[in-house]
């Protein structure tokens, strides 16, 4: 059980954050209303995807205040504790796409993997971009005409009609398809929490001293380039990409992986 | 040697990811064009116009939250809350994913009071100053989310059968919905009741429509952009002071149609040509 650590805890996150969500319209609980677009902690602080915001201001709607603070207050958050700890600790789309990847490595389909050289990681940083344009061109925000994750998110609070069929794309597409294909390649909402986190604080160091070289993290990692340190020094992980999962943490047995507060000498 | 072919390919996956981002770019503008091109919805009070109301729209949800779990929503014989007016579009509803809207025959919209529907709107989507009176107070009877249309022909109160269901059942009773007396010749002894939408006075709240007896609504709610015309303003009311305010700034334009030089009987005598 030592190993699941800070996966046990990190589905208890996810359901737990998507259990307050769903009670806010069964239950009218008033602890975290609405949904990702825009939410509402304990009925008084809100709380705003920051990449919605974007994609509907850049259609030249001026969003409430409430938006906006909220947008800022979940910006600098993100900022603070960083990588893309939405991804892995909130977002629903994550269990999903984790499966798929214990899926491929139990069904030996990694080895057999097609080579995809059109699609590169640097993908979703370009439908990020685009995804703002097309809001600007069409006058809708973009990216949530489709979003499997807020699709997902309000089918469990509000009920699913045919949106599931997007969440089983996704599934299909992570598990037959690219590896971490959508997570890692095409997600426009990744990207932008890329970007946020990559200065934050909480970050996954390395001991290169205690490192046996097993490479279990890498095969876990959903984002292995971030781990270009392991065995060769000791630094942590700067990269923005990381999800801060700590699944790393989770399988390293030489206690060479834990999470840290940055240390911003070592790292230039 | 080294460094021109490095540059060379820079050049080709820079090209590339633009050319694919075009692409994408384009088929990404079609499909979120096409999935908002839905007119036949009903939104909340205070929405904006449609296109404005598409684009404003965060797709939070609070406002179907606040609908389901307001106090008169609540069974109380259970304690618990009753499938609320304000529906979610979900995938397969042909509407943009995600939107607030509701259709009358499910669960028509019961015009509360202090309307908890919109003060929660985060963005501005539904513009509490819309539906504020002369007071600075909330007032539900400003909201205009649709207009009811009778269609005569299946209005059985049209027939001469006395019907006044959706008259009973609205919320302005008299005001949005009035009841017009006229002899049924057929009979010669017998009163038709007709029922007639007052266009300023309705909400399009739907109440008329859930209550309607026929098998198949014969007055239904359909929004403002569908269901009204519009004379345009060359048409003004010259007995209207107000109507003809409207016009004021009008400026006149002098045209001149050039006379035909064809004969009279040509024109009648020609064939029709469509």
């Amino acid at each position: 059980m030592k190993n699941m650590k800070y996966l046990l805890l990190r589905r208890s996150v996810q359901l737990g954050i998507l259990f307050l969500y769903f009670s806010a319209n069964a239950y009218g609980w008033h602890i975290l209303e609405g949904t990702f677009g825009t939410s509402l902690l304990f009925g008084t602080i809100p709380l705003a995807d920051p990449y919605t915001t974007v994609q509907v201001l850049a259609t030249g709607f001026i969003l409430g205040t409430d938006v906006l603070l909220g947008a800022l207050i979940i910006t600098m958050f993100y900022f603070v504790v960083g990588g893309r700890a939405f991804c892995s600790w909130v977002c629903p789309i994550n269990m999903v796409t984790d499966l798929a990847n214990w899926l491929r490595r139990k069904l030996n389909l990694d080895k057999e993997e097609v080579n995809y050289r059109f699609l590169k990681r640097s993908a979703r940083y370009w439908i990020m971009v685009v995804g703002i344009i097309v809001s600007a061109l069409v006058g809708v925000a973009a990216f949530e005409v489709f979003s499997p994750i807020t699709i997902m998110q309000r089918g469990i609070v509000f009920g699913f009609g045919m949106g599931f069929a997007v969440v089983l794309a996704i599934f299909l597409f992570d598990l037959f398809g690219v590896k971490n294909g959508w997570c890692g390649h095409l997600c426009p909402l990744g990207a932008a929490y890329s970007i946020i986190g990559s200065q934050s604080i909480i970050r996954v160091e390395h001991d290169h001293e205690a490192c046996t070289n097993c490479m279990d993290c890498k095969v876990v990692c959903p984002e292995n380039q971030v781990l270009h340190m392991i065995n060769k020094s000791s630094i942590s992980v700067t990269d923005g990409e990381c999800t801060n999962c700590g699944r790393c943490v989770d399988v390293c047995n030489d206690d060479a992986l834990k999470f840290s507060i940055r240390n911003f000498t070592k790292n230039k | 040697m080294n460094h021109s072919k490095n540059r060379r390919n820079f050049m080709a996956t820079t090209v590339q990811s633009v050319g694919l981002a075009t692409l994408g770019g384009m088929l990404w503008s079609g499909y979120s064009d096409s999935v908002k091109a839905s007119p036949l919805v009903l939104r909340p009070p205070g929405a904006l116009a449609e296109k404005d109301f598409l684009t404003a729209c965060i797709k939070c949800g609070l406002c179907a939250e606040a609908c389901t779990n307001r106090d008169t929503n609540i069974d109380k014989e259970t304690g618990k809350a009753r499938v609320g007016t304000l529906q979610m579009a979900k995938g397969g509803d042909s509407l943009l994913i995600g939107t607030p809207y509701f259709i009358p025959t499910e669960v028509p919209c019961y015009m509360c009071e202090d309307i908890p529907c919109v003060p929660v709107c985060p963005s501005g989507a539904l513009d509490m100053p819309s539906l504020l009176n002369e007071k600075q107070e909330l007032d539900i009877n400003k909201s205009t989310m649709g207009l009811a249309v009778v269609h005569k022909e299946s209005c059985i109160a049209f027939w001469g059968i006395q019907c006044d269901a959706c008259y009973r059942a609205c919320p302005l009773l008299d005001v949005a919905i009035t009841l017009e007396y006229q002899k049924n010749d057929r009979t010669g002894k017998h009163a038709f009741l007709l029922p007639i939408v007052q266009d300023t006075a309705c909400t399009g709240c739907g109440l008329c429509e859930q209550a309607c007896v026929t098998e198949k609504p014969a007055i239904f709610v359909l929004p403002n952009d569908v269901a009204k015309g519009k004379a345009g303003d060359h048409y003004v009311k010259g007995w209207d002071s107000k109507d003809q305010e409207r016009v004021g700034n009008a400026k006149a334009e002098v045209t001149t149609t050039e006379l035909s030089k064809k004969n009279v009987n040509d024109y009648l005598n020609m064939e029709l040509e469509y």
